[in-house]
């Protein structure tokens, strides 16, 4: 499902200078696989899901989902694949504050060019348990409610790949678990491949499969050596 | 979720600056609008009104002659003197003359080139409308609408007469709005005042015999009374007694007022069916017409033969000393290119100056909401929204912006000349509503000698294209800003 291979990434110093964030020469994700990701903070987890996500384009190397490469997608070609085959769910939650539940859910679908469903982002929110407050606006909702609908929206396009960055992480202790067993189960459901960027050892310890990006990541790897 | 509702949300979202940013282009569209409807709808009725069934005017040979053209065509201003009814006569063949001059058996020397001509006398008021001296011609033989070819018609009643047996001379025809807003019908009287709206009111009572259907001229805003009546008035020529001590000592032309004709005869034998009227009027003015050389009229509305001979017509009037001839479609239209047509111009730069500020409002609105809405862009880009896809949204926040100025703008820029229709009549004599519109442009010369261009809409709907145009120009800054948001940094 999910290739990266010799993918190189360094940002630009205000002096100019290079810095190096990621240099990951493989890693997979399989079709249905769950897995999380976890390691230190600014050790490069976040720019890993943008790659993979082609909201930010590799150095070089191959990031190939479903087959098609995003790194030698044009931008467009990146667009449509984000909004078609992966969905996101941030740790900020990042619903739009003007739009209500149901329309941060269809917001996701606005962008696809598929078909306006409103009967499964209504399904998707009745499966978070958040059908009486469809039409409530994030300010209206409690951040564990704002964080279902995160999940609602990403699920929406029906996504092949589902990125996670820290989704409990700004969630009370009551609701992370019921956070991590929505995402879980949609992604079980409907056979959408899962990473989980997270800190919380409870969340990484319930996943099969858990990486450290300071194991993947060779800038990481040398960052803790030194 | 259609892009249009992305951009409505974002304008609720703000919505404090949103409404203030509306109302901005709400005032300058209102202005465009109120500008565009009240030249366009004034200067259509002027020009379609310079012609009510006659082409030419023949007036006194002393002030201007656009004053002569509005204050016989649009009842607006003074009247500039008299010409002599004799003159009048001049148009006339000598079947008609007779009437007055038995002893010249003469065509008038113009009567061969005219095929209308009818007098009319001005002065008088009743209320603070016109009260135009004329004869029953002036609804027999003329007709009105932008083709001349509506005859007049009456919403009751029937046209006044020369004399009628019932009301001798004082009958009186009240336009449309005269007999709403003075509440006056068929078979009541009036009394016009003289000179001046509100000034001495004459004894002499005119019957009321008809109301005209509503033409959309100035004549609805016109008493028309019968000549001879209007002549009878007090202060309106010298007194009967006096014209007799005239004829008594021999003038020729009290005597031609008499004429051994069936007419005169007819209206000696009708004294004994004149009514409580006449009593009221006073039988000495009943009885007798006044005399040819104490009439004396405002001007003559002549309608020529054919279009051929009216320069030669004009010409040969003005080569007299009597009177002048204007043609009043010319002298509107002149009015309308050399005074109303430049100050037009300048009021609408002005309006349209306006617009692009507001405009500027727009583009000031939305960009200062760039800078926290960037965080927004960039989550839309995540899911999936292409930079095209945010820069149109951007866009269309403007438009929807812009249009719903228009939208305000257009009703309040017809509630603006609707609520000032009162004084627009009053003074253009033009009536215009809450659902008039500018007329569609035509035959409108790009420039001096150049090709001309036709539109068939309403010009105020040009303004629905050049604001969108203008949200586009404005909304492509922040668009552009939009469009180049870093998600990875703004997330």
């Amino acid at each position: 499902m999910l290739l990266l291979e010799n993918v190189k990434k360094s940002y630009r110093e205000p002096d100019g200078t290079a810095l190096p964030v990621l240099d990951i020469p493989r890693f997979t994700v399989a079709e249905g696989e769950q897995m999380t990701l976890v390691g230190r903070s600014g050790c490069g987890k976040t720019t890993l899901l943008h790659v993979i996500a082609g909201i930010s384009r590799p150095d070089s190397g191959r990031v190939q989902i479903d087959g098609r490469d995003v790194a030698r997608l044009s931008e467009a070609g990146a667009d449509r694949l984000r909004a078609t085959t992966i969905g996101y769910v941030f740790q900020t939650f990042n619903l739009l504050p003007g739009f209500s539940a149901l329309e941060n859910v269809m917001l996701g679908m606005t962008f696809s060019g598929s078909r306006k469903d409103v009967g499964r982002a209504k399904n998707l929110l009745d499966r978070v348990g958040l059908s009486h407050r469809i039409h409530h606006k994030p300010s209206q909702l409690s951040v564990g409610e704002q964080q279902r609908v995160a999940v609602a929206r990403a699920m929406a396009n029906r996504p092949k790949l589902l990125l996670a960055d820290e989704p409990t992480a700004n969630v009370d202790p009551a609701n992370q678990q019921n956070i991590i067993n929505l995402i879980r189960g949609a992604c079980e459901d409907e056979g959408v491949s899962l990473i989980v960027v997270t800190h919380a050892q409870e969340v990484s310890q319930q996943f099969e499969r858990v990486d450290r990006l300071e194991d993947i990541n060779l800038v990481a790897k040398q960052v803790i050596k030194s | 979720m259609s892009y249009w509702k992305i951009a409505w949300r974002s304008i609720e979202q703000r919505g404090l600056a949103s409404v203030l940013t509306t109302l901005s282009m709400a005032l300058g569209v209102m202005l465009v609008v109120a500008v565009l409807l009240l030249y366009g709808v004034i200067s259509t009725q002027f020009q379609n009104n310079s012609s009510l069934g006659y082409n030419m005017i023949v007036g006194p040979n002393k002030g201007g002659k656009l004053q002569l053209t509005l204050n016989t065509v649009y009842y607006l201003s003074e009247p500039v003197g008299i010409i002599p009814y004799e003159y009048f006569l001049e148009f006339r063949d000598a079947a008609e003359r007779k009437e007055f001059l038995a002893t010249e058996a003469r065509d008038g020397k113009f009567a061969a080139y005219t095929a209308a001509a009818i007098p009319v006398c001005l002065g008088d008021y009743f209320g603070r409308f016109r009260v135009v001296g004329t004869t029953p011609d002036m609804f027999d033989q003329l007709a009105f609408g932008p083709e001349a070819d509506r005859q007049y018609e009456f919403a009751s009643g029937r046209n006044f007469q020369t004399k009628s047996p019932e009301n001798g001379f004082f009958e009186a025809v009240l336009g449309s709005t005269v007999a709403r807003e003075m509440g006056i019908k068929v078979g009541d009287k009036i009394s016009p005042s003289h000179g001046v709206p509100g000034g001495h009111v004459h004894e002499q009572q005119f019957a009321v015999v008809g109301v005209l259907a509503p033409t959309g001229t100035p004549n609805d805003r016109a008493a028309f009374v019968n000549i001879e009546g209007f002549y009878l008035m007090d202060e309106h020529a010298t007194p009967l007694e006096d014209y007799e001590m005239g004829q008594q000592e021999g003038s020729e032309r009290s005597a031609q007022s008499e004429p051994s004709g069936s007419d005169e005869d007819a209206e000696t034998s009708d004294e004994s069916t004149e009514t409580s009227l006449a009593a009221s009027n006073g039988a000495s003015t009943i009885r007798q017409r006044l005399p040819l050389n104490e009439r004396a009229i405002s001007g003559i509305l002549v309608r020529t033969v054919n279009p051929l001979v009216t320069a030669g017509l004009v010409q040969q009037i003005d080569r007299g000393r009597t009177a002048q001839a204007v043609l009043p479609v010319r002298e509107i239209f002149n009015l309308f290119e050399n005074i109303v047509g430049p100050v037009q111009a300048v009021l609408l730069l002005l309006t349209v100056m306006i617009c692009i500020v507001s405009g500027l409002s727009i583009l000031v609105s939305i960009y200062n909401s760039m800078s926290e809405r960037r965080h927004e862009i960039a989550v839309m880009r995540a899911l999936g929204a292409s930079r095209t896809a945010v820069m149109i949204i951007v866009l269309l926040e403007a438009i929807l912006l812009s249009l719903g100025g228009a939208a305000i703008g257009f009703v309040a820029g017809h509630g603006l000349i609707a609520a000032a229709s009162g004084v627009i009549e009053e003074r253009t004599g033009v009536q215009i509503g809450f659902f008039d519109v500018a007329p569609p442009v035509e035959d409108m010369e790009l420039w001096a000698g150049g090709p001309t261009l036709s539109i068939p809409i309403s010009t105020e709907l040009w303004v629905i294209p050049a604001l969108i145009l203008l949200a586009i120009v404005v909304g492509f800054w922040p668009a552009i800003e939009a469009y180049r948001t870093d998600v990875s940094r703004s997330l």
